[in-house]
């Protein structure tokens, strides 16, 4: 018997560390629990941090998180109300409220998920559907600033106008998913448009309108750039043939002018009378053969001329 | 030589003391006891303390003491440094500008703009931790919570925006904007972070789109281009012209008085002479016929004197050019 008693004492005090193991357990900051006897949920759930005791081996303590948890939703291609296709990823934010009714519902974060998958992105789907593209990525009807200078101002465009914008839209996605989600004991804090993207053929449509879009910016530029340059060339010959024309004009002027007053100066020298106009005829003449007669020409004389009248006779007959 | 094989059978094991043992297992109780209690919190952090899973204080940097043996348990966080998250590229190494090839990245960069259009952006957030209570145990996978905050907001943002406010001069006040709703959203979700700064990095049109754009600047700069060479062409030429016509009129009025002067001159020469011929007329004209005459004839290099009885003149024609 004496061999025994340390072996009893043993296993007694192993048999107490069991239930004092499983009497106590803690719960952290972000945990919340629910005591199940048998399986079955007793009492409310403790949320308050710290260690708490319950009956040991027969009751069981269920652990859940308190804080938000995450959910993102399979990116997915989804038709708009316009028959656009677009890649669309969305994510969520949600806790569990009803740790309770979580329980009693999904029992536990996987099932959880999955059933929010259902849901949630149902819903989305349900409002890309209803809604054009637009309206899905512009949230405001705010109009583009202008850059500054206006070689930029052509690039400026005009945003669509919409009814409803992106912020709206995931609102309606979580008012329209909450009532249900709350039924699961679950609490949808958030969902958002996490990624919006073109299907590959609509991304290929939209570079190439992109491109054309900027290749008639460039185009337009280079043809005002030409029409200015012609313009200011056109000017150039236009002043050119004014700066011309005048000056030619006020010459010839003057010159017509001092040509003028030069005949009325030889006039009024030469015109005198019948005797200054003979004199000056015979003086201008005598200078002229002075200048034009030269070795090389031939002279043919007749002994009638004045000159020789003395050559055939003394007296000049 | 031959050395004895060794034999198990002569190893002897020292003596184990039980006494020396339970000293020694004590000893080490008593240390990991000892360096349980004591922990030292850096300088840009503070320790957050729980107590069976409960908070229970924040500590301050330096030496802090708790409870041993997994009692109390401390949790660091760096609340004083500044931390940054990436978006759209990845720095190859901490502080260098070089970056992977953003391919990798471009499902997280390439963003629609409210235009249709699309533009790739990459950006940073820099951020602090300031209340260390939620960002540990409020909200589960705090930094992927806040990467997702940012994705959608930057998008949102961008969504409402034209593609050339993005890429140029509308960027300021897209990262301004996103900023502030990123920190709106962190309040809401209780994240416990505080937004410093975003900053964008590159936002350009997307690849395939990029060349057109550059198209778009070229063509704006050849409209300068040809502007201004048209300018100077018009410069070149007015100016000189200009100085051209003053000259042709310079010219003008120099012949004009030219002509003028000897006008008069001429004409007073003139007058001269006719008085004094008036005084003796005949003499003065036989004088000047005959002063003429003479240089006439001096100058004149074949002269032939005719007189009308002669028959005629070939055949004398004929005889000239013999002689010479």
């Amino acid at each position: 018997m004496d061999k025994a008693k340390p072996l009893i004492a043993a296993g007694i005090i192993f048999f107490m560390f069991i239930i004092a193991y499983s009497s106590a357990y803690v719960v952290h900051e972000t945990e919340q629990v629910i005591i199940t006897q048998f399986g079955k949920p007793i009492g409310d759930p403790i949320a308050t941090p710290g260690i708490h005791f319950k009956i040991p081996i027969v009751q069981e303590a269920n652990f859940f998180d308190k804080r938000f948890l995450e959910w993102d939703g399979d990116p997915n291609q989804v038709p708009t109300k316009d028959k656009r296709f677009i890649w669309v990823d969305t994510y969520a934010r949600w806790r569990i409220k009803d740790p309770l009714l979580f329980f009693q519902r999904v029992q536990d974060e996987r099932r959880a998920q999955s059933r929010l998958d259902d849901m949630l992105d149902g819903e989305t789907r349900n409002a890309i559907a209803k809604h054009l593209l637009v309206e899905i990525v512009r949230s405001t009807n705010r109009q583009p600033e202008l850059p500054e200078g206006s070689a930029e101002g052509e690039l400026a465009v005009e945003l669509q106008k919409i009814k409803i914008g992106r912020e709206e839209i995931t609102r309606s996605i979580v008012a329209a998913a909450a009532p249900r989600t709350l039924e699961l004991g679950i609490e949808l804090l958030d969902l958002r448009f996490k990624r919006i993207n073109y299907v590959e053929e609509v991304q290929k449509k939209i570079y190439e309108r992109m491109i054309t879009e900027r290749k008639r910016i460039a185009d337009k530029f280079r043809s005002e750039g030409q029409g200015l340059a012609f313009r200011i060339l056109g000017d150039k010959e236009r002043e050119l043939k004014k700066i011309e024309s005048g000056a030619y004009r006020t010459a010839q002027e003057i010159i017509g002018k001092a040509d003028a007053e030069a005949t009325a100066i030889y006039a009024a020298a030469y015109n005198k009378n019948d005797e200054s106009r003979e004199f000056y005829q015979f003086l201008k003449t005598m200078e002229t053969y002075k200048t034009t007669m030269s070795e090389k020409d031939w002279l043919i004389l007749s002994t009638k001329g004045s000159f020789f009248k003395y050559l055939q006779d003394m007296s000049g007959n | 030589m031959d050395q004895q094989p060794f034999d198990m059978k002569n190893v002897q094991l020292p003596k184990i003391n039980p006494k020396m043992v339970t000293a020694i297992v004590f000893a080490l109780l008593a240390l990991s006891f000892i360096s349980s209690l004591w922990f030292t919190v850096a300088p840009e952090e503070v320790g957050v303390v729980l107590r069976f899973g409960e908070y229970t204080r924040t500590v301050n940097p330096g030496l802090n003491f708790k409870m041993p043996f997994g009692v109390e348990e401390v949790i660091k966080v760096p609340v004083e440094r500044q931390l940054k998250l990436e978006f759209g590229f990845r720095s190859s190494t901490p502080g260098v500008r070089t970056r992977y090839a953003n391919t990798k990245y471009q499902e997280e960069s390439l963003l629609l703009t409210g235009d249709l259009n699309a533009a790739e952006v990459e950006w940073i957030v820099q951020f602090r931790i300031k209340d260390p209570y939620q960002y540990l145990f409020r909200v589960r996978n705090a930094e992927q919570t806040f990467r997702d905050i940012n994705e959608a907001i930057m998008r949102g943002i961008v969504g409402d925006r034209t593609v050339d406010e993005v890429i140029t001069f509308g960027r300021q006040e897209v990262a301004d904007a996103v900023k502030v709703k990123i920190q709106e959203l962190c309040d809401q979700y209780e994240l416990g972070i505080k937004v410093d700064q975003v900053v964008l990095q590159d936002a350009n049109a997307p690849g395939p789109v990029q060349s057109a754009f550059n198209e778009v600047n070229e063509a704006e700069q050849e409209k300068e281009k040809l502007i201004n060479q048209a300018k100077s062409e018009y410069n070149k030429i007015i100016p000189r012209a200009r100085g051209i016509a003053e000259k042709t009129i310079q010219e003008a009025q120099g012949y004009a008085l030219a002509r003028v002067n000897r006008a008069r001159g001429e004409a007073s020469k003139f007058d001269s002479i006719f008085a004094e011929y008036s005084k003796a007329k005949e003499v003065t004209r036989q004088r000047i016929y005959l002063e003429t005459m003479n240089d006439v004839l001096q100058n004149v290099g074949r002269k032939l004197i005719t007189d009308e009885s002669a028959a005629g003149i070939l055949p004398l024609f004929q005889f000239e050019k013999g002689v010479k």
